[in-house]
This record gives structure tokens, C-alpha cells and sequence, in this order.
């Protein structure tokens, strides 16, 4: 099946989203489609029994700037059932960047929508836990866009906060002595 | 250091600053702790071939608390500058840092946002060993001049 075919049978499937096949040097199936339709596109291409997207292998971000729409979000997923793999992309505006999440689809997606966020301030919309993957967690910017800059000069955070409060590290022990007279 | 003959058993005379910069730069212990390939050549300095038990300073310890020598070895980035000040400051005094390599000590390539440009401004260093990464030998040389440097420590000033 090759993009042109997938095209036409999601296009079936969602009439409202606009999808556009492209050609790709790998040959690898390779479709745009609009923003506002990839939760529905992507619940099509895991459960549709021709088709078996289980496994979001992939999930990460490009950024074209200064050219606008300057995001792209790229999802490559498997299907394990047809042993054939899929990539799909979805265009986003630099003014407006943010796109519903695809967690629920792919619990795999957690960590990866975490980590677009992360370096290319990609908001998911609904995401369980939007917080950064890699960066520092008082990181200020997003180091994989273009207009980021590469060289900073900035004495670095020697200190960090404990990881617990005197308040909730009091509460803990007094939990186990608990546990333990129940013992 | 005089020999007293007089004595029916041979003793040795010194001074306490003297023989507690022997104590000191004769086991020094370093803490367990490699940031990236430079720890595969500390490794290295630490096994039989090159073996740095001939120096004193083989017992890679576990714990901070139990060592005397840090070892950077590799680039330090931003994110784990905290977590490597938080170690040093658990190793008791007196203690030594040697940053190994060329990342440690400026950055190397890593001309970045991620990674700090000098683990000196984290931690206060004691010997600068160049090299990318540098061979084991190098880090030997470094761990004998810090030996030379604790030789001079004085007890009080």
C-alpha cells in the first residue's frame, strides 16, 4: 500500500481532514495532514484492521525557520501486524505552535511529546504530564530552534533545592514508624 | 629524618606534618565517578596495565563520604552541575579535584548551551590534565603532581 492508496482510505474514513501524500527518497509512505485532525487520524491508523499502526515508533520535531509554517511534527509508527512502517507529518505556525496530544492513542508518546516540548516549546494540548524531558527543569527557551543560540554565557546552577521538604520528610517518617508498630 | 642509633630497636624520627602529608598523598582514594569516555581511560589507569595502586590510589570508593579525590572525568553539563557539587560537598576534608581531559577542563568541542565550560566553576580544581581523552599515563602524571602538591600542603598556616 503506498501513500497515495493510505490517503484515500483515511480520506474515507475522516471526510473533514485534508491530506497530502508526498514522495520521499526512502519510498517510505509519507502523508501531510492538518492539525486539527491528527487524534482522530491517529486512532484510525492503530485500530483500522487493514491498517494495525500499533506502535508509535517514533515522535520529533523539525524546524524550517525563518520559513513559515516553521514546525513540523513528524510520527513514525509500525505496524507489527503487516510488518510495514508509516511516517506522518503535521505542519505547525511558529505564532500558534500547538497541537492536540496523541497520548491516549500512544502511551508511548508521553516521554516524546515531553522532549518536543522540551527543545522546540511545541505546546501538546491535553498532555498528562508537560514537563520538560532533558533540559534543566528552570530552563528558560527552547535549544533546538533555530533562532536559539548555541554559545551561552552563563555561570551554571551549582545548587539545587533538596528534594523533599523538611515538612513532607517529617510526614514520611512519621509514616513508616507507623508501618512499623503495625508490624 | 635522622636514624637513632643509640636505641636498641631502629627508630625513625620526623615531624607530624611530614608524616601526615605522606598519610595523606600516599592513599588517596578517588570517588567512583565517570561523566563520559574519559572514565573509560580512568578505568584504564585503574586496572592492571597501567595499575595505579603503584601510587596509592586504586580504592575507587563507592561513597563520597569515604573518598579524598574527585576525578571529572568528561564533559560536566549544566544539568548535572548541581548533582556534581552535591557529591563534593559530602567528601570530607581535605579533599582534591582533578578535572581530566579537555571537556572537564574548558568545554572541548562541546561549544554549547549544554555544557559547562569548566568544571571550575563548580568545584575548585586542583590539577588540569590535557588530552582528548587523555591516555592513562597522563592521569598517572596528574595524580603524582597533586601527590607533589599535597607534599607541600602545611598543616596550619
Amino acid at each position: 500500500m503506498d501513500a497515495a492508496e493510505l490517503v484515500a482510505s483515511l480520506q474515507q474514513a475522516i471526510p473533514d481532514a485534508t491530506f497530502e501524500p508526498v514522495a520521499t527518497v526512502d519510498l517510505q509512505p509519507t502523508f501531510y495532514v492538518s492539525r486539527d485532525h491528527v487524534v482522530a487520524v491517529a486512532k484510525v491508523l492503530r485500530d483500522s484492521a487493514d491498517l494495525k499502526f500499533a506502535f508509535l515508533a517514533e515522535l520529533t520535531a523539525t524546524d524550517y525557520w525563518p520559513s513559515e509554517p516553521r514546525f513540523e511534527v513528524v510520527y513514525v509508527m509500525v505496524s507489527l501486524a503487516y510488518k510495514r512502517r508509516l511516517r506522518m507529518k503535521v505542519r505547525v505556525h511558529g505564532s500558534d505552535a500547538h497541537l492536540a496530544t496523541v497520548c491516549n492513542v500512544w502511551p508511548a508518546a508521553n516521554w516524546l511529546e515531553r522532549e518536543v516540548w522540551d527543545l522546540f516549546g511545541i505546546v501538546f494540548d491535553g498532555h498528562p504530564d508537560p514537563r520538560r524531558l532533558l533540559m534543566p527543569e528552570d530552563w528558560e527557551g527552547f535549544p533546538l530552534r533555530k533562532d536559539s543560540p548555541v554559545q551561552i554565557r552563563r555561570p551554571p546552577h551549582i545548587a539545587e533545592p533538596l528534594q523533599v521538604t523538611a515538612e513532607e520528610f517529617r510526614i514520611s517518617v512519621e509514616r513508616d514508624r507507623l508501618s512499623r508498630e503495625q508490624m | 629524618m635522622g636514624i637513632e642509633s643509640d636505641y636498641e630497636i631502629p627508630v625513625l624520627t620526623t615531624t607530624v606534618e611530614k608524616m601526615v602529608q605522606w598519610a595523606r598523598r600516599s592513599s588517596i582514594w578517588p570517588v567512583t565517578f565517570g561523566l563520559a569516555c574519559c572514565a573509560i581511560e580512568m578505568m584504564a589507569m585503574s586496572c592492571s596495565r597501567y595499575d595505579v595502586a603503584r601510587f596509592g590510589a586504586e580504592v575507587f570508593r563507592g561513597s563520597p563520604r569515604q573518598s579524598d579525590l574527585m576525578i571529572v572525568a568528561g564533559r560536566l553539563s549544566r544539568k548535572m552541575a548541581p548533582a556534581l557539587r552535591r557529591i563534593y560537598d559530602q567528601m570530607p576534608e581535605p579533599k582534591w579535584v582533578i578535572s581530566m581531559g579537555a571537556c572537564a577542563s574548558i568545554g572541548g568541542v562541546f561549544d554549547n548551551y549544554a555544557i559547562v565550560q569548566g568544571v571550575d566553576q563548580v568545584v575548585p580544581v586542583d590539577v588540569y590534565v590535557p588530552g582528548c581523552p587523555p591516555r592513562p599515563e597522563s592521569l598517572i602524571y596528574g595524580i603524582v603532581e597533586l601527590q607533589r602538591k599535597i607534599a607541600q600542603q602545611r598543616l596550619a598556616s
